[in-house]
C-alpha cells in the first residue's frame, strides 16, 4: 500500500469527518423518505432503525481488530469514506430490488429473510461512516472531544441540508448528491491524511463519482406494486402528469383518459349522480385524495351531499365554516354546494395548495381564490391559537387513506389533531351552538369512531360540561362515521333533521341524545349493535370497565401521548395471532407489532454486539492490567446513548406543539441539539485535560437535570404565552432554549472516552459501539414509552439515566485494581 | 441397437414424466381436500357470525374441484392450496380460499342464477361461480390480467363465463339484472349503477381491506321493496369485548 506510507498528520481529518457525519445523518433521513415511498412508513422506520445498528457493529469490529486498524489507520479511514460514498447509493439500489412485500409478511416466511437482507445491506453505509469516526477516536485519543464535536456539527448540518435538499430535488437525485458528498469526503481525506499517490486515488474517486452521478439514468424508484399509485397505473390510460417533492412527501398527480377516478368515500347507496372528473393525488405513492374539476353548475356537486360528512350542513343554516385539511378541495366543494358564505380552510402541505392554485388552476377554476374562501397554509392548531375567529362549523376532514388506516399502519404516527387538548381548542372556536364535525373510516370491530367519541366526552368534561351526552351526535354509513360535537345541547329539531338525513341515505344513527336504540343498526347491520352499546357504555358509569375489557385501546390521545392511531392491546395479541389464518389477519394492528419486533431485534443484536468483544478483552487483560470495570463501561455508554435520544426525541415532539410544523420542528430541534452538543463536547475537552472529568460530569448532569425539569414545568406556559409570535422568532427561541440543554448533553461521552484513552484505550471502540447500539434501541424505546406513558415520562426516565451515570463513570478510581 | 436404447430411454423418460405429473396431480388433489377440511373447521368456529354451522355443501364441493394451482403464477403453485392469498401480478392477489368460500356462500346463488363479477383477477372466483350458476359475467379493468384470465378460463373449459375488459362502474347493462354481484376490485364507494342492476332480493358481496388482508365482508341485500340493507360481516370469530364486561 504505497499510497499510505507517508508520515501521518498530527491533526485529525476534521473536514472529512464533518462531511461524512453530515452525509450519514442526511442519508438516514433520506432513507426514511425513500422507503416511505417504495414501501410503507412503518417498514421504513423498522428498516432504518435496524440499519443504524451499523454503528454498533463498527464498534465491535474495530474493538476486535484495533491493532490492525491502528497500524493501517489511513488505509482504513480512507477506505471507509470511499466505501460509505459508494455503498450509500449501491446498497439502496440493490435493497430496493429485493422482492420484499410488506403486505405478505404475515403469510410468507421468505419476506422476513428479504427484510433481513435489506437491513444488512443498509447497515453497510452506516458501518463505514461509524468506523471512520471510531478509528479516528482510536488514532487521536487525546482529541476525542474535538473529533466528537466535529462529528456532531456535521450531523447537525446534515439534518438541515437534507431537509433543504428535499425541497429542491427528488429523493433519488438527493441520494446521488449525498453519495457524491460522501465521495468528496474521501477526496478531501487524501489531502488531510497527506496520502502519497494522490493522483491515482483522486482519479479513482473522480471516476467513481461520474458513475454515481449517472446512476439515476439507469434506475428509478422501485415502488411496491401494492401501493395504490402503482395499482392505479396498471389501468390503461392513466399516467403521472405532475410530481412534486418536499420533506413532507412525494406528491404524484395522476390523470386518467379512460376511466374516471370517482373517488367519493362513504357515498350513499342511493346516490344517483356520477362524481365530477377528478385528478388523483398520491402522497408517497399512497394516501389517495383528489382534485375535482370545476363544476359548471352547483348541482353537479350534489353527490357530495350523499356522504356522512355532509351531515352538519343539514342540522341548521350555517354561515361560517372552518375546514381542517383542505387537501385537494373536496370538503370546500361540499361547503360550496351548501352555499356557505364564508369558508376558512387550513392545509399543512404547501405543495397541495400549489397544485390546486397554480398547476391546475384552470382545472379547479382557482378554487382557493374564490371570494368566499380564505386559505391558510400551516398547521390547524397553530391557525386556531392565533385566530380570534369563531365558527358555526369546524370540519375535520378524512385526511388519511382507508387501507393504511384500517390496517393499523399509522400506530406510530403522532397526530396532534385528535388529542383531548386539540378538541378543546376546536370547541373554544365554535360559536354558540356551533358544531365540530369529525369524519373517520369505519373499522370492524369499531376503533377510530369510538376513540373519537370518548375523546369528545373527555374534552367536553374538561371544558366544564357535566352532561357531554347531550352535546354529541354520531352517525355512520358502511364506510365512514361522522361525529358532531355541539357547543350547546342538541334540540329536538336537530335530532329530527339527523333522523331525516340518515333515512334518506341509508345511514344509521349510532348515538343521539335521548336514545335511538331501534335506529342504530337498521341500514348497515352488524351482527351485534356494537357501536350503539359501546357509546352507551362510554357515557355511563360502566366506562372504565368497558375501556378495560374492550379488546382495542380506546384511551384518548393527549398532547403528551399523541398516538390516536394506536389501538393495540397486549392482552389480545395471543387471540389475534391464533386467528391469523382464520380470517382474522386484519385484527392485528400491524404497525405496533412491527415496531415491537424492531425493538426486539435491535435489543438482541445489541446484546450480541456488546458481548461479542468480551473474549478479545479477556486476552487483552492477560497482557495489560485491567484498570476499568467492563460493567461500568457498558452501563455508562448505554445510559448516555439512551438518555441523549430520549431527551432529543421527547423535546422534538414538545416543540412540534410550539412550532406547529413537523418540518420546522425537526430542522430546528435536531440541528440545535447536535450543534450545541458539539460545542459542549468541544468545551469539555479542555476540562478533561485538567483532570476535572468527574467534576465536569457532575456539573453537566446537574445542569441537564435542572434544565429538563424546569422545561417540563415551564415550557407549556411559555408556549402559551408566546403563541402569537412570528415563526422566525419561534424558531430562534427554540434554538435558544435547546442550546443550554444540548451543550451539557454533549459532555458525558467525550469525558468518559477521554478517561478510557488515558487508562485503557483499547476500550474506546467498544464504548463507541455500545453508544451506537443504545442510540438504536433508544429511538424505538422512546416511542414505545411515549405511546404508553407519555413524553413527560420519557424525559423523567432520561433524567434518572443521566443521574445514574455519576455512579458508573469509567475511571480508574472505581476499579478494584 | 443404439437407436433402440435411445428410443427406450426416451419412452422411459416420458413414463417418468407422466408418473411425476400424476404424483403431482394426486398431491394437489390431496391438498385440495385438506384445504376444504380446514375451511370447514374454520367456518364452524366462525358460525356465530355467519349465522350457520357450515357453508353450502355445493360451494365446498366446487372449492374441492376447482384447480386453484392453475390460477396462480407458476412459481406460486406449491402454495396454491395453502389457505392464504397469493400474488398474481399487477398489484393484485388471488383471495384466501376461506374468504372465497364464505363470499360465494353469502351470495345465495343457484343453478339458474346470473352473476356479475367486478375484478376478474386470475379468474379463480369466476371459475368457482361458473360451477354453481348458469352464467357468469366478469369485468376486469387491468387489460393484461383480463386477457390472461379470459384465455385461461376458456382453456380450462369454463364456457359459461364471459370476461370483458373495461370499466366496471356501469356494470354490464345488456345482461342486467343480476341475481348476485361480487365486487373484488377496490372502489371508494359502491357504484350506484351496480345497485340498480341487482335484482330485487339479490345479494352483492364486497371484500373490504387490502390485497392481503380482508378486514370485513360487506353484504348488500336489495330487498323486495327496493330498500337497500348492508350487513358488515367479520369473517372471523372475534368478540370485541372480553366476557368480564
Amino acid at each position: 500500500m504505497a499510497a499510505f506510507t507517508s508520515s501521518i498528520s498530527q491533526r485529525p481529518p476534521y473536514l472529512s469527518i464533518a462531511l461524512v457525519s453530515l452525509c450519514s445523518l442526511a442519508y438516514e433521513i433520506l432513507l426514511m423518505r425513500l422507503f416511505s415511498i417504495i414501501q410503507w412508513h412503518h417498514f421504513a422506520y423498522m428498516i432504518i432503525s435496524l440499519a443504524l445498528l451499523g454503528y454498533g457493529i463498527s464498534g465491535t469490529v474495530v474493538g476486535i481488530a484495533q491493532r490492525h486498524v491502528l497500524a493501517k489507520f489511513r488505509l482504513v479511514y480512507f477506505s471507509c469514506l470511499f466505501l460509505f460514498g459508494l455503498s450509500s447509493i449501491v446498497c439502496f439500489l440493490v435493497a430496493q430490488s429485493i422482492p420484499f412485500n410488506a403486505e405478505e409478511i404475515f403469510w410468507d416466511s421468505w419476506q422476513a429473510i428479504y427484510l433481513l437482507l435489506i437491513f444488512l445491506l443498509l447497515a453497510l453505509p452506516f458501518f463505514f461512516a461509524a468506523t471512520a469516526i471510531c478509528v479516528t477516536f482510536l488514532r487521536y485519543p487525546e482529541l476525542v472531544s474535538r473529533i466528537y464535536a466535529v462529528d456532531l456539527f456535521g450531523a447537525g448540518a446534515g439534518s438541515l441540508v437534507v431537509i433543504l435538499l428535499l425541497y429542491v430535488v427528488f429523493p433519488l437525485p438527493a441520494l446521488v448528491i449525498i453519495s457524491l458528498l460522501g465521495m468528496l469526503a474521501a477526496f478531501i481525506s487524501c489531502f488531510e491524511l497527506n496520502l502519497i499517490n494522490k493522483k491515482w486515488l483522486l482519479s479513482g474517486i473522480s471516476l467513481t463519482m461520474i458513475v454515481i452521478a449517472l446512476m439515476p439514468i439507469f434506475s428509478t424508484l422501485n415502488i411496491s406494486p401494492y401501493k395504490s399509485l402503482n395499482k392505479i397505473l396498471t389501468i390503461n390510460g392513466t399516467k403521472i402528469i405532475t410530481q412534486l417533492s418536499s420533506p413532507l412527501g412525494l406528491i404524484s398527480v395522476v390523470a386518467s383518459d379512460t376511466v374516471p377516478f370517482r373517488h367519493v368515500p362513504g357515498l350513499s347507496f342511493h346516490a344517483n349522480q356520477e362524481p365530477l372528473n377528478q385528478l388523483a393525488v398520491f402522497t408517497d405513492a399512497d394516501n389517495m385524495t383528489v382534485i375535482t374539476e370545476k363544476p359548471d353548475r352547483l348541482d353537479q356537486l350534489a353527490y357530495l351531499d350523499q356522504t356522512s360528512s355532509a351531515f352538519p350542513y343539514h342540522l341548521r343554516s350555517l354561515s361560517k365554516v372552518l375546514i381542517i385539511g383542505a387537501g385537494g378541495g373536496t370538503d370546500i366543494l361540499q361547503a360550496n354546494y351548501h352555499k356557505i358564505p364564508a369558508i376558512d380552510a387550513v392545509e399543512l402541505n404547501p405543495q397541495l395548495i400549489e397544485l390546486v392554485d397554480h398547476h391546475f388552476k384552470k382545472y379547479t377554476g382557482e378554487l382557493y381564490q374564490q371570494k368566499n374562501i380564505t386559505l391558510h397554509q400551516g398547521d390547524a392548531r397553530d391557525f386556531l391559537t392565533r385566530t380570534k375567529q369563531h365558527y358555526d362549523l369546524i370540519q375535520l376532514a378524512l385526511i388519511d387513506a382507508f387501507n393504511a388506516s384500517t390496517s393499523g399502519l399509522y400506530a406510530l404516527n403522532e397526530s396532534y389533531l385528535y388529542t383531548i387538548e386539540a378538541f378543546q381548542l376546536y370547541l373554544q372556536h365554535l360559536k354558540k351552538d356551533g358544531y365540530l364535525a369529525i369524519t373517520r373510516w369505519i373499522k370492524i370491530p369499531p376503533r377510530d369512531t369510538l376513540k373519537i367519541f370518548v375523546t369528545a366526552i373527555d374534552a367536553l368534561k374538561q371544558s366544564g360540561i357535566h352532561s357531554p351526552g347531550q352535546q354529541l351526535l354520531l352517525i355512520r354509513s358502511w364506510q365512514t362515521s361522522t361525529i358532531i360535537i355541539k357547543n350547546g345541547v342538541f334540540n329536538a329539531e336537530e335530532i329530527n333533521q339527523a333522523r331525516l338525513f340518515c333515512e334518506q341515505r341509508s345511514f344509521d344513527i349510532v348515538y343521539a341524545p335521548g336514545g335511538f336504540s331501534s335506529e342504530t343498526n337498521q341500514y348497515n347491520q352488524l351482527n351485534q349493535p356494537v357501536f350503539y352499546s359501546a357509546t352507551q357504555s362510554l357515557l355511563s358509569e360502566k366506562r372504565a370497565s368497558f375501556l378495560e375489557h374492550y379488546k382495542f385501546n380506546l384511551i384518548p390521545a393527549t398532547d403528551d401521548r399523541p398516538y390516536f392511531h394506536q389501538f393495540f392491546k397486549w392482552s389480545t395479541l395471543a387471540e389475534m395471532l391464533q386467528l391469523r389464518h382464520k380470517g382474522g389477519i386484519s385484527l392485528l394492528e400491524s404497525g405496533y407489532i412491527i415496531f415491537i419486533v424492531t425493538l426486539a431485534i435491535a435489543t438482541l443484536s445489541s446484546v450480541i454486539l456488546i458481548l461479542a468483544p468480551f473474549g478479545f478483552f479477556r486476552t487483552q487483560t492477560a497482557k495489560n492490567n485491567r484498570k476499568i470495570k467492563r460493567v461500568t463501561v457498558i452501563f455508562y455508554f448505554l445510559a448516555i446513548g439512551l438518555a441523549f435520544l430520549f431527551i432529543e426525541i421527547a423535546f422534538l415532539q414538545k416543540f412540534i406543539l410550539f412550532l406547529h410544523h413537523p418540518i420546522y420542528s425537526v430542522a430546528a430541534t435536531l440541528t440545535a441539539f447536535l450543534v450545541f452538543a458539539g460545542i459542549g463536547s468541544y468545551w469539555s475537552g479542555s476540562l478533561a485535560k485538567l483532570h476535572l472529568r468527574q467534576k465536569t460530569l457532575k456539573v453537566s448532569v446537574l445542569a441537564i437535570v435542572l434544565i429538563s425539569l424546569s422545561y417540563l414545568l415551564l415550557l407549556p406556559h411559555l408556549f402559551d404565552f408566546l403563541t402569537s409570535v412570528p415563526i422566525a422568532i419561534k424558531i430562534l427561541l427554540t434554538i435558544l432554549l435547546i442550546a443550554p440543554l444540548a451543550f451539557f448533553m454533549g459532555m458525558p461521552l467525550p469525558l468518559a472516552i477521554a478517561s478510557l484513552s488515558q487508562h485503557e484505550q483499547s476500550l474506546i471502540p467498544w464504548a463507541w459501539g455500545i453508544n451506537g447500539c443504545a442510540s438504536v434501541i433508544s429511538t424505538v424505546l422512546a416511542t414505545l414509552l411515549a405511546i404508553h406513558l407519555g413524553f413527560t415520562i420519557v424525559i423523567i426516565l432520561a433524567i434518572f439515566l443521566y443521574i445514574s451515570i455519576l455512579f458508573v463513570f469509567p475511571d480508574v478510581q472505581i476499579t478494584k485494581n | 441397437m443404439l437407436k433402440a436404447i435411445k428410443v427406450g430411454f426416451f419412452v422411459n423418460f416420458l413414463i417418468f414424466l407422466f408418473n411425476f405429473s400424476v404424483v403431482f396431480a394426486d398431491d394437489f388433489a390431496m391438498q385440495r381436500q385438506l384445504l376444504v377440511k380446514q375451511i370447514e373447521s374454520e367456518v364452524k368456529a366462525t358460525s356465530l357470525y355467519l349465522d350457520k354451522e357450515a357453508l353450502d355443501p355445493k360451494v365446498m364441493q366446487v372449492i374441492a374441484s376447482v384447480h386453484r394451482h392453475l390460477f396462480v403464477p407458476e412459481h406460486q403453485r406449491s402454495y396454491a392450496y395453502e389457505n392464504r392469498p397469493l400474488p398474481i401480478g399487477y398489484g393484485q392477489t388471488i383471495s384466501q380460499p376461506y374468504i372465497v368460500a364464505i363470499m360465494t356462500d353469502l351470495l345465495k346463488i343457484n343453478k339458474q342464477s346470473k352473476v356479475l363479477e367486478l375484478g376478474t383477477g386470475s379468474g379463480y372466483q369466476a371459475a368457482i361461480l361458473s360451477q354453481l350458476v348458469d352464467q357468469v359475467f366478469s369485468i376486469e379493468i387491468v387489460e393484461q390480467l383480463g386477457k390472461k384470465a379470459k384465455e385461461r378460463l376458456a382453456r380450462l373449459g369454463y364456457d359459461n363465463v364471459q370476461v370483458k375488459i373495461g370499466d366496471g362502474y356501469y356494470g354490464w347493462e345488456e345482461h342486467a339484472p343480476f341475481d348476485a354481484i361480487i365486487v373484488t376490485a377496490a372502489a371508494s364507494h359502491i357504484p350506484p349503477p351496480l345497485i340498480k342492476q341487482l335484482k330485487e332480493g339479490g345479494n352483492m358481496i364486497i371484500p373490504v381491506g387490502t390485497a392481503f388482508m380482508t378486514q370485513q365482508l360487506l353484504l348488500i341485500n336489495k330487498q323486495q321493496d327496493g330498500k337497500i340493507v348492508s350487513k358488515q360481516i367479520l369473517p372471523v370469530r372475534f368478540v370485541p369485548v372480553t366476557g368480564k364486561h
